[in-house]
């Protein structure tokens, strides 16, 4: 957790401000109640399908932090709830994907959790992952094409994907080209339910970086200061045209992979609980009080403002129709379409 | 690049290559308009040599078009003529949408054409009468194209006249000039490389039988590839795969007596 200098007793916050600090703990808190309220809504038979990001809160509520909003590009993969929430996507925005709303962005066309808003610079992903990459490092190529500076790719994937062909030829592109562009590894040690000794021999990610000729680094996911700094980092290393970084944060997935998984048939409940100990959400809040940022009322305050917000971005994306079934046949082209030309 | 404002232009040579990326074109470049309701668009070409005739062997030769026409939010280019070449490709670079544009390898140095100067476009979804006539119909794209024509012109010597329709554009296809055609020949016999099952060719018999079927005169037809996974290297293989202008006219003129 949070290092604390022994000399002086402060916190090593990395430049960060104690608003910053309560910012990001708010993500937090946002992030673990809105996983919550996708899996009640499906336990109440409203919505077919949850998937929540419970373990990853620290990490993407502070890479976030390193995000510039209006600059930045983001190419995320469907586990990064904190991460747009960070960037700007509102509880209302992630209730109307999980609703599969009309206002959703995706037109209710996409699983929850498939965010997509260009004006956030969130680019669009479908559910198959390390294809958004190509992507990633595409954007990162325009960026670089047209002699943008102080931009810069972040893209995120678990440690799943690292397995996948199109990792491998993306952080090469990326490599060869040199471009502004950060991989950020979520490890949060399952893909599915394939645990990380059935995925990789050499289990440190961040390892790999010095076969592609970039600079690698592995950071403590369970803390959003050193995820905020091991990201802000990179993507100032990006931003300034050095060149990309793969940065490997470490963290666990506390629930199944969605609510059509039964995580009990491949790990124990027991397992789970044992790292539920090292849980960053009460850790973080425990340095906020230590060092006197937040106040035990104050974070009292703040959970019921994130039910608050959780319940009125609920109801308000609830009472909003369904897109229209005439809805289907838009945007398949640009403009009416039919495939017999008359 | 092309999500980020760019309009790329990719090459996969050969076609036979683009098995790969298949996820890539059909998973997502032809998904992302739809599955982003319209915010982020992949104006993207991808030019690919593709068919065989050329000693290819088993890599080097297919025709892949079967393969991608199923898949809406793709468009797909198949021009056989130079000029048209040059519309095509401009008008596929103009679309906001993903374009595969297939060049017949053959073709390349085989067909010589005149080439006006100048921008132009042609529309996609548009297919050309390269040759008119009375008596059948032909449809066809890429080299067969050009030996549908030498065969049709074999058969004019005959006092036979058959009529050569260019498609150019297989996704969009072009509806009237097929069904025009057809109701005036009563006849209609499509060619492709390309095998047979599951073709394009299914796709436009399908068609004029739900439009037009009572304006034919004898079932329709179609001279296409074998369904075999490739023409060998060797030149038998090769040859017995590919059909050649005298089958294609055989063809032709089996349809005219019948």
């Amino acid at each position: 957790m949070a290092t604390t200098d022994l000399r002086t007793g402060s916190l090593e916050r990395h430049g960060l401000s104690d608003e910053q600090l309560r910012d990001m703990f708010r993500n937090m808190l946002l992030q673990r109640q809105l996983d919550n309220r996708g899996f009640q809504l499906n336990r109440q038979g409203k919505v077919p399908f949850a998937l929540g990001s419970e373990g990853h809160e620290a990490l993407q509520a502070g890479a976030a932090m390193a995000f510039n909003r209006g600059r930045d590009i983001l190419a995320p993969y469907y586990r990064d709830l904190g991460l747009c929430l960070g960037i700007g996507l509102s509880p209302f925005e992630i209730l109307l994907s999980i609703f599969a709303r009309a206002e959703d962005h995706n037109g209710g066309r996409q699983f929850p959790n498939h965010y997509s808003s260009k004006a956030a610079g969130l680019m669009s992903f479908s559910s198959i992952l390390a294809a958004h990459l190509p992507h990633a490092v595409g954007a990162a190529f325009a960026i670089a094409y047209r002699g943008e500076t102080g931009r810069a790719v972040l893209a995120t994937c678990g440690d799943g994907t690292t397995s996948e062909g199109e990792w491998h030829e993306s952080m090469n592109f990326a490599a060869v080209h040199k471009l502004p562009f950060v991989m950020l590894v979520e490890n949060n040690e399952w893909a599915i339910s394939t645990p990380l000794a059935k995925q990789m021999a050499q289990p440190e990610i961040w390892k790999r970086a010095a076969g592609y000729g970039m600079p690698g680094r592995r950071f403590n996911g369970f803390d959003p200061i050193e995820t905020y700094a091991a990201v802000k980092e990179a993507m100032d290393r990006a931003r300034a045209g050095e060149g990309p970084t793969l940065v490997e944060g470490t963290c666990y997935r506390y629930l199944a992979h969605s609510t059509d998984d039964n995580d009990l048939t491949y790990r124990t409940r027991e397992v789970v609980q044992e790292r539920r100990k090292d849980d960053p959400v009460p850790a973080f809040e425990a340095v906020l009080l230590e060092h006197g940022i937040v106040t035990p009322e104050g974070v009292a305050a703040m959970r019921k403002d994130v039910l608050r917000e959780t319940n009125e971005a609920t109801d308000a994306a609830e009472a909003l129709p369904y897109p229209e079934p005439t809805d289907l046949y838009k945007h398949v082209y640009e403009g009416a379409w039919e495939p017999w030309q008359s | 690049m092309a999500m980020e404002g760019l309009r790329p232009i990719a090459e996969i040579q050969f076609a036979d290559f683009i098995y790969p990326s298949f996820n890539q074109i059909v998973g997502e470049a032809a998904k992302i308009r739809y599955r982003s309701n319209g915010e982020y668009t992949c104006p993207l070409v991808i030019r690919t040599p593709y068919g065989g005739g050329v000693r290819g062997a088993l890599s080097h030769s297919v025709s892949i078009e079967a393969l991608f026409y199923h898949v809406p939010g793709l468009k797909i280019v198949a021009p056989s003529f130079p000029d048209d070449v040059k519309g095509l490709l401009n008008a596929a670079i103009d679309d906001p949408d993903p374009v595969l544009f297939l060049e017949h390898k053959k073709t390349y140095r085989l067909i010589k054409g005149e080439v006006p100067d100048g921008h132009y476009t042609i529309p996609l979804g548009k297919a050309n009468v390269r040759k008119a006539g009375t008596q059948l119909t032909v449809v066809s794209y890429g080299l067969y194209l050009h030996w549908a024509l030498e065969a049709a012109q074999r058969l004019q010597e005959e006092n036979v006249s058959v009529e050569v329709i260019d498609l150019r554009s297989i996704r969009p296809m072009d509806k009237t000039a097929i069904l025009t055609s057809v109701q005036k020949t009563r006849k209609l016999l499509i060619v492709h490389e390309d095998n047979k099952f599951g073709g394009i060719g299914a796709e436009i018999s399908a068609m004029v039988a739900e439009e037009a079927l009572f304006s034919l005169d004898s079932p329709i037809r179609r001279l296409c590839g074998p369904d075999v996974p490739s023409m060998g290297y060797a030149l038998p293989l090769e040859e017995e795969f590919m059909s050649s202008p005298a089958e294609m006219a055989d063809a032709m003129r089996a349809m005219v007596k019948f």
